[in-house]
């Protein structure tokens, strides 16, 4: 099988293989191909040595240039926290109401604070701070607890009715189901209609001004312009947290809904709770 | 090489030694070689002064900072377009130019032409001319081969070196860099791109010459679409020089075959051979058969600028149609006409283009959002653009049908201050109280105006407002 000869056609040699009369010619490689292919083969082995290359068990070979890509990230990591350390340090100790007059400073927190919410707030808040039901929008000019980048920084770091945090602020609204009765519920959902502004039962208002000033203006005032010390709603607002009309007022009287926050100034530290509050106050509602 | 009928795919580098040749085309690409270096070399120097805060360079491309500046031009990203404009006019240009003198670029004014010439400049002062040359190439390595290598090579490398050290002088302020290269203090990425450059420069123009057209440049293997029978291009009146001999009879052509015009060809190619893939046209064989031509004293153009479609004519004894009817016919006219629309489209574009500018991007996370008193507000985010050296006071304001009030985030003005050469993003409130149309309408178009304070220059966008859904 193995006689080789000459090609007529091409003058090269043949390999002496044949199949079916069909002959291979004998052209090899090109040298140069040949060569790289060589080195490629020796970088190969170079690299699975210096680099972490064969998967064992339950891990790799480390390779002994000690390589890492997680390693890379976190030194990365590592270098901007180090070139944002003096503004972090500077926010952290700056008086937010003093932000405005460093803009520097103050856009390093807006932008450090966006990401903050993204990664932190966004899952109740909502990726663009507008809330939803049971969760406040935190564009809007209507604050429960106060608006000021202060009241909103002290917000951020105690939460809200938490056990956590003995500062965290607290109040609670009973479920009136179990103290009025359901004809009262009725009444004092219209008086708080008429609060609002909106369509109401004159008649059932009216009884229910006395109900609202016996069971709910300690806390929602007697006008129902709310208390921000005890973050009771202002009921004479376009704004609800669980719905404005008759229904979703039935149920919130009926059986108290309130919302609860964790306290963040643990898990954040300082600069980033400085940094989130100040992106909260520019998102248009700030005061 | 290409009438041979059984061609390989590549075939091995030949070494081509061309000859000295003087006359009409050398002078001419003496002159073209001193214009293109002279711009190369030169133009990273030239300043232009643009107030203290902008670069003061007449070209530069500043990729750190996104801007291309052109003499008095600023090219910013967002009007990328310009660029894509120039490219797409030099592809046309070449386009009409191919089509009207075939590979003219290749042949007078390619960076690899004109540096091979150069460099070819070079050897032959240092070596002599072709016979010297090629006396040098089949000697020992002795002594003096060596020394007039190694000076050949130096003086390569230096032109290699400046070819590489002017190209980065474009992305930088050029005395600056020139003075941080010598220092060893430039920025790692200039030494490496000139180390490229330099090595490419090296090669392409001392070794592989001819080799970079013929199997490279994919531009040769695009032109033979853009040519057609009346593309002038170099070309060997046949009918007239065949039969050639050395010795002159009657019955001979008034070719002698002194291969003048092989010897001189930087390509390694018999122009008599016919057109063929190698030629890039430029012509020096002209010069060195017009030279033969005066010397036997017979009618210049025996190779010349020819027309494939004159070829019958000439064979029949008629003198060939004049050059303007060649280069005028509709092909290159419709090619002049796109070249130019394009030409002024980019003039006009670049005259009514404003120094301010603003973009508006509507904030859809959410839509709108509800105030206490019942007003119905959209945010904006708004980018203004300040082209000028020094900074700017920007009046934003806004138009509608409807009643609309607007507020900006951070202030209790409406005017913003945007850094010079620079942009600001501003956060923009558009309030509708809940009596107004606005407030309760699906959708309200308004239009953002900025004005420059200073000298009332106004920029709009327009955008539309959310009313409440129902």
């Amino acid at each position: 099988m193995s006689k080789t000869e000459t090609d007529e056609a091409t003058g090269v040699d043949t390999t002496g293989h044949e199949w079916d009369g069909i002959k291979e010619l004998n052209n090899p490689l090109p040298r140069w191909w040949l060569w790289c292919f060589y080195l490629t083969i020796i970088w190969g082995i170079g690299y699975t040595i210096a680099f972490p290359a064969w998967p064992m068990l339950s891990s790799a070979t480390q390779g002994v240039l000690g390589y890492s890509t997680r390693a890379e990230v976190a030194a990365e990591i590592d270098r901007f926290e180090q070139q944002n350390a003096s503004l972090k340090s500077a926010l952290a100790q700056s008086d937010l109401t003093q932000l405005a007059a460093n803009p520097d400073l103050q856009r390093f927190a807006v932008a450090n604070g966006a990401a903050v919410f993204r990664t932190n707030c966004s899952q109740c808040h909502g990726s663009g701070a507008a809330g939803a039901k049971g969760y406040p929008n935190l564009l809007d000019d209507d604050w429960l607890w106060g608006g000021s980048i202060d009241e909103i920084a002290y917000t951020v770091t105690h939460g809200i009715r938490n056990d956590v945090d003995s500062d965290a602020h607290w109040s609670q609204m009973p479920a009136f189901g179990d103290i009025l009765e359901e004809g009262q519920i009725g009444e004092v959902v219209h008086h708080v209609l008429a609060l609002s502004g909106q369509e109401h039962d004159s008649g059932l208002a009216e009884a229910g001004a006395v109900v609202f000033e016996e069971n709910c203006a300690s806390c929602h005032g007697e006008a129902g312009l709310g208390d921000r010390e005890q973050g009771a709603p202002n009921l004479t607002d376009a704004i609800w947290l669980y719905g404005g009309d008759a229904q979703a007022l039935t149920d919130t009287v009926t059986y108290s809904r309130f919302g609860v926050m964790p306290p963040w100034g643990g898990r954040l530290g300082k600069a980033d709770v400085n940094a989130v509050s100040a992106y909260v106050h520019g998102l248009g509602g700030g005061e | 090489m290409s009438n041979s009928e059984n061609q390989p795919l590549y075939a091995p580098q030949e070494p081509i030694f061309p000859r000295r040749v003087s006359g009409f085309f050398r002078t001419f690409k003496w002159w073209i070689m001193a214009v293109t270096l002279g711009i190369y070399y030169l133009t990273p120097w030239f300043r232009w002064d643009r107030g203290p805060s902008l670069p003061d360079q007449a070209v530069l491309v500043d990729l750190a900072g996104r801007r291309f500046y052109f003499l008095w031009i600023e090219i910013w990203p967002h009007e990328f377009y310009f660029v894509a404009g120039l490219l797409i006019m030099a592809g046309l240009g070449l386009f009409l130019f191919t089509s009207a003198l075939g590979r003219v670029w290749c042949g007078y004014t390619c960076p690899q032409t004109v540096w091979t010439d150069l460099f070819i400049l070079v050897e032959r002062w240092i070596e002599g001319d072709r016979n010297a040359r090629v006396r040098l190439w089949n000697a020992k390595w002795d002594l003096r081969k060596w020394r007039m290598r190694i000076t050949k090579w130096i003086v390569w490398l230096l032109i290699a070196v400046a070819t590489g050290g002017a190209w980065v002088f474009y992305f930088t302020d050029a005395p600056q860099l020139a003075r941080d290269l010598l220092n060893f203090e430039a920025h790692p990425i200039a030494y490496f791109t000139i180390a490229i450059l330099t090595a490419t420069t090296f090669i392409f123009g001392g070794f592989m010459r001819e080799q970079v057209c013929i199997y490279m440049c994919p531009w040769p293997r695009i032109q033979g679409a853009m040519m057609d029978d009346e593309t002038l291009t170099v070309g060997y009146r046949e009918w007239r020089g065949e039969p050639r001999a050395k010795k002159r009879l009657e019955s001979t052509g008034d070719c002698i075959d002194c291969m003048a015009c092989v010897n001189v060809c930087p390509m390694g190619i018999d122009i008599r051979d016919g057109q063929q893939m190698e030629c890039i046209t430029c012509a020096l064989c002209i010069d060195a058969c017009d030279d033969v031509m005066d010397k036997i004293g017979k009618p210049r153009g025996l190779i010349d600028y020819l027309a494939l479609a004159d070829e019958p004519r000439e064979r029949a004894g008629n003198p060939p149609r004049p050059i303007w009817q060649h280069i005028l016919r509709p092909r290159t006219i419709l090619y002049t006409i796109l070249w130019s629309m394009i030409g002024f489209g980019l003039v006009f574009a670049l005259f009514i283009r404003a120094d301010i500018d603003l973009t508006v991007d509507p904030v859809r996370n959410p839509t709108f959002i509800t105030l206490s008193d019942g007003s119905v507000r959209n945010t904006y985010t708004v980018r203004l653009r300040n082209k000028h050296g020094e900074a700017r006071d920007f009046r934003l304001s806004l138009s509608s049908d409807e009643i609309l009030r607007i507020d900006l985030e951070g202030t209790a003005r409406n005017i913003i201050t945007v850094a010079p050469d620079s942009t600001t993003l501003q956060r923009v409130y558009v309030t509708a109280r809940p009596q107004d149309p606005a407030a309760s309408q699906d959708r309200t178009d308004l239009r953002f105006w900025v004005e420059d304070v200073q000298n009332g220059e106004r920029a709009h966008r327009d955008t539309t407002f959310n009313g409440k859904e129902n």
